[in-house]
């Protein structure tokens, strides 16, 4: 009897192991472009975004699938009551990857260079809330504050983004505290990344992390290709899956093909409101019309747009803040319903009125603008054909042109020469402060009408003071309640017209163990250090 | 030639200025940037705005082997066409070989053979070729794992076909060349012999022009294979209007295309005065 | 040989004649969308079934045919012409006219013409209609697209203007244009007939491409360029293979253009 319960209890302990008691192996898969850069501290494009987070040592981490803060380099932290400073405890005895020790003068070395002026990212100036220096104090063994000139919200949560580089290390450019370490970078063709010997993190029966060996990160711009060699068992994973290559994949393998759930992504269509840009006056007169954007909105059918164009691996999106950002979101919002009547009755207060079936305002001008997108987008650009009928079935005319994507951004944020864009928000911080420069009026990228002197409208005095005060209070709730005022001022005012919600869809080897993609991103290697190989397995697909 | 090649590199640095979207960087849609951040990132590209100064300090520079630094890459851009060149290189001259092979091949043996079934199979060909887009050929070569040089080939070889099969259709329809088969000479000494000596100048030049069809195809090829190579820079640095970059790929190309149209040019005039 | 011919003819007659007449014969409009049934297999109602956004493939072949059918030979045409005029005139001429007119050429091929076209967009109105785009677009191929052909124009030129044939023409009084027209032009003719049959698919493949810069036919209206993109979906061909028709008619409509232009036959 005791030897039956013995042996259960032995089985039982040996089933609580990781899904691959296998350790080692390559995992593979690819970046999409070129990493611009190396230097954690300068990231912002994608390629190198996945570079730092899979290398880079970080004093807290947003845990990818609960969205809620872990201690990682730091055991604990605390941000004071008016969000200047914040002091971490630093775990002791890490090291980096080179086997220099970790300490406090790293973390001071880090936020030197990263408050350094001339050094110019998207890490770096979410802590420049102020004028002023940024400041660093060794407060004990192992504890350093760091001190901001003005409030900085969400201060916690930024360091998420800061990988720490070492101060002292003969090799500072590679030395690093995540679990893995460029070994090589092939321009054009590949990023060798090897474990990390030194990394500190051990799993629970306290064996060293990471458990595979080495990543090989392929550069491949083409998704179908991507999809080809993924499908003969030559990638491991996909991250940002489209939708017409799930299904393929579903179809054939539905085991490696994930669906996390709507992320965070959207798609929205916005009129150019710019006093000064060069389109006609009529023209800028209907954009400047709430009634006119409504009607958009209403005319609009996002069910197909979900359905059709994103093979219904989205959802209609009810205004900014996707329901996949779980705490932000305002539930209270709903998707406009496709209303061509109503999207009419709109039009018809600002004096709009159909003749032989065209749309045309009240001084006679037909209705006809044009929606400029990116080029390449292949459910973008289905989503602009989409939405051209939905408005030729109220009288509109509209034409789509596709952009490269410089001639675009200078359209839309230089000179000013365009009616409608339609582009998507991606990779969306959890925190409305991240968005700060979005709906400021005073902002760049405040997209229909940006760098305001003063707020053009009442509505957008409105949202500058509800942004104002969201950031400058700690307390969640007090901050959620005005950004869910926000949410409801956009949407009542359609400045952006939010069409859909994509969801997170990947592809995953059943070769690979411990993986559950999320929607944030990295979606599928957002735990890399835990995903196991089973190489045999990878060999019989 | 090196007039052409430095007038080429000032009007491509011109015409890349003057393109819309030279001033802008996707850092103007980050919502993370700040507006001093995004004005200091543009800032970086003041040297470029003037464009005949931009030019000067570009060529007294590359005299002292400095290149410049590509924008978008953050790379000496010495180093990248160094690191790059090689596999452009082997997929031209390979392709080329390829192409020229399949097309001398098919345009010889058809007038050899004098089958009219087999004539239509090769415009057939040859006309499917053309047809196919460059990025379908991408993906057929990765589905069967047909090297990027065949690739190449595909794309190259219908054009060097249909000119070398009319000229060769043309000059074997010559009265001197009638009157030789009439008398029954073999049909290949008349081709050898006769022919491709006649068309031998258009050869010559056509054979200058395929590299330069070569180099433009690695564009595509490479972009959708994923092989680092200049053809796959060339389509980054255009996508980021990386200037520095872009002037070296244009000198580079300018380069490569002169000398083999030089080559091409010398071949055939020497052919010209052997016949007369 | 001439039966081939004449086959080639009578099928391209057939294809311009079913494309001109799409109007009347087409069963649906080419930018209506069936929305329930996008991406449908081929059926009574959809002969080749749907695209993506559920518009009628057959429909869209039969108008985007028409549009090809009628530029892309025209561009051709165009680029033809430059090249014959730039390169075979230089030839004629000879020596410090020919140089000039090939280093213009080799400039003209090392030159960046992407740029080009970014700004002939930017200059172009936003809401400029599908038809005067496409045409733009293929006008400006056939302005850029001369160079090559003017290369081997300029080398076949040279070598005819001390032709023996040519020398006894000038001996006997005849110079200048005349000699040009009458003893050189038809001797450019396999080159001439040879650019302009590779630049009808060159050309609308490359109206294709031109679509990530704007330019090219723009929504709702369909080229063969436009339809033969979903090809580069290849995974899903083998189980779609109606979505080859575009290829098939386009590569029918070339190899008919070359049956029909080839002059010299493969005697028998």
């Amino acid at each position: 009897m005791i030897r039956r319960v013995l042996w259960l209890a032995f089985l039982m302990a040996m089933s609580s192991f990781p899904a691959a008691a296998q350790g080692g192996g390559e995992l593979r898969f690819c970046l999409r472009g070129e990493p611009k850069t190396f230097d954690p501290l300068k990231v912002g494009d994608e390629p190198s975004l996945s570079i730092r987070y899979l290398t880079g040592g970080v004093l807290v981490r947003v845990d990818r699938k609960t969205q809620e803060l872990q201690p990682e380099l730091a055991t604990s932290w605390k941000v004071s009551k008016d969000s200047r400073e914040i002091t971490f405890t630093l775990r002791p005895g890490v090291l980096f990857s080179d086997g220099t020790p970790f300490s406090t003068d790293d973390v001071a070395y880090t936020m030197q260079r990263l408050m350094d002026p001339s050094l110019h990212s998207s890490t770096a100036d979410a802590f420049r809330s102020g004028a002023g220096a940024v400041s660093t104090k060794v407060t004990g063994n192992n504890r350093i504050s760091v001190l901001f000139p003005a409030p900085v919200t969400g201060l916690d949560r930024l360091f998420d983004q800061v990988a720490i580089v070492s101060a002292h290390s003969p090799h500072k450019d590679s030395a690093v505290l995540g679990p893995f370490v460029v070994a090589e970078y092939k321009p054009g063709s590949s990023v060798l990344l090897h474990r990390n010997p030194n990394y500190w993190k051990k799993d629970t029966q306290g064996r060293s992390l990471p458990y595979l060996d080495s990543i090989r990160l392929d550069i491949q711009p083409n998704r179908d290709i991507e999809m080809l060699r993924f499908t003969r068992g030559e990638l491991d994973l996909i991250n940002a899956l489209d939708a017409e290559n799930f299904d393929r994949l579903a179809s054939t393998n539905s085991q490696a093909a994930h669906d996390a759930g709507v992320s965070l992504d959207s798609e929205q269509l916005w009129f150019n409101q710019v006093s000064t840009a060069p389109i006609p006056a009529y023209k800028r007169a209907w954009f400047q019309s709430k009634n006119f954007r409504r009607a958009i909105s209403l005319a609009i059918n996002r069910e197909d747009l979900a359905r059709i164009a994103f093979n219904g691996h989205a959802r209609p999106a009810a205004g900014p803040v996707s329901p996949g950002n779980k705490f932000w979101f305002n539930a209270k919002l709903t998707a406009d319903r496709n209303d061509p009547a109503a999207a009419l009755q709109r039009l018809q207060k600002d004096g709009f009125h159909l003749l032989n079936g065209v749309l045309l305002d009240k001084d006679g001008n037909a209705v006809e603008f044009s929606i400029v997108t990116n080029a390449g987008s292949k459910s973008r650009e289905r989503m602009a054909v989409l939405m051209q009928e939905d408005l030729q079935k109220i009288g509109m005319k509209v034409n789509v042109v596709t952009l490269d994507f410089p001639s675009l951004i200078e359209r839309i944020s230089q000179k000013f020469n365009y009616e409608a864009a339609l582009l998507g928000f991606a990779n969306v911080d959890l925190d409305p402060n991240g968005q700060m420069n979005i709906w400021l009026s005073s902002a760049e990228d405040h997209a229909w009408n940006p760098l305001q002197k003063s707020p053009a409208t009442p509505w957008e005095t409105e949202i500058d003071r509800l942004m104002r005060q969201q950031a400058s209070t700690s307390d969640p709730q007090q901050r959620k309640q005005s950004f869910d005022l926000v949410q409801e001022i956009v949407v009542d005012q359609a400045p952006m017209i939010f069409l859909v919600n994509k969801d997170a869809l990947s592809a995953v080897s059943s070769a690979i163990g411990n993986a559950d993609p999320v929607v944030l991103h990295p979606q599928t290697f957002w735990n890399a250090e835990k995903l196991t190989l089973n190489s045999s397995m990878r060999a019989s697909r | 030639m090196l007039a052409t090649a430095l007038v080429a590199g000032l009007l491509a640095a011109t015409l890349v200025r003057f393109a819309p979207g030279f001033d802008a960087d996707e850092s103007a849609l980050d919502p993370g940037l700040r507006q001093e951040s995004i004005q200091a990132l543009q800032q970086e590209r003041s040297g470029e705005k003037h464009i005949f100064a931009f030019y000067r300090s570009y060529l007294r520079n590359a005299l002292h082997g400095d290149l410049g630094s590509s924008r978008s890459l953050e790379q000496p851009v010495r180093s990248l066409l160094h690191d790059r060149w090689r596999v452009t290189a082997h997929l031209v001259v390979v392709g080329l070989f390829l192409a020229w092979t399949l097309a001398l091949g098919l345009a010889l043996s058809s007038a050899l053979l004098q089958w009219s079934p087999y004539e239509l199979l090769g415009t057939t060909l040859s006309g499917t070729a053309l047809c196919i887009p460059a990025g379908v050929f991408a993906l057929l070569s990765v589905l069967l794992r047909i090297p990027g040089e065949a690739v190449v080939a595909c794309i190259v070889y219908p054009k060097i076909h249909r000119y070398t099969r009319n000229l060769v259709t043309r000059i074997y329809h010559q009265p001197y060349i009638l009157s030789a088969r009439s008398r029954g000479v073999n049909r290949a000494r008349i081709l050898l012999l006769h022919v491709l000596p006649m068309i031998g100048p258009q050869l010559a030049a056509l054979a200058g022009i395929s590299v330069g069809l070569a180099v433009g195809a690695t564009v595509p090829v490479e972009s959708l294979l994923g092989l680092p190579g200049l053809g796959q820079l060339a389509w980054q640095a255009a996508l980021a209007r990386d200037l520095p970059l872009l002037v070296s790929l244009t000198l580079a190309i300018t380069l490569v295309t002169l000398l083999a149209n030089c080559f091409g040019d010398v071949i055939a005039e020497a052919i010209r005065t052997n016949e007369a | 040989m001439k039966s081939i011919r004449r086959f080639a003819l009578a099928i391209l007659l057939a294809v311009a004649s079913v494309s001109l007449a799409a109007d009347w014969i087409s069963p649906a409009n080419y930018r209506t969308q069936y929305r329930e049934v996008p991406n449908a297999p081929p059926s009574k109602q959809h002969v080749l079934g749907t695209d993506s956004l559920g518009r009628d493939r057959w429909a869209r072949l039969l108008y985007g045919t028409r549009v090809s059918l009628t530029l892309a030979p025209a561009a051709a045409a165009i680029s033809t012409l430059i090249g014959v005029l730039l390169g075979g005139i230089s030839g004629y001429l000879g020596g410090v006219w020919a140089r000039l007119a090939m280093a213009v050429t080799d400039l003209f091929l090392s030159l960046p013409w992407l740029f080009l076209l970014i700004t002939v967009r930017a200059l172009l109105p936003l809401n400029v209609s599908p038809y005067a785009s496409v045409s733009i677009t293929f006008l400006i191929l056939g302005l850029l697209g001369w160079a090559a052909s003017a290369r081997v124009l300029c080398a076949t030129a040279l070598s005819l203007r001390n032709s023996s044939f040519v020398l006894q023409a000038r001996a006997s009084g005849l110079h200048g244009a005349r000699l040009f027209l009458v003893h050189v032009l038809p001797n450019l003719k396999p080159v001439l007939l040879a650019q302009f049959w590779i630049s009808i698919p060159v050309f609308i493949l490359s109206e294709a491409n031109l679509g990530i810069l704007g330019l090219g036919v723009t929504e709702p209206l369909p080229s063969w360029g436009s339809l033969l993109r979903e090809l580069e979906s290849l995974l899903s061909l083998h189980q779609e293979p109606w979505k080859l028709a575009p290829l098939l008619v386009l590569v029918l409509v070339v190899t008919s253009f070359q049956l029909v232009l080839s002059n010299e036959e493969i005697a028998t």
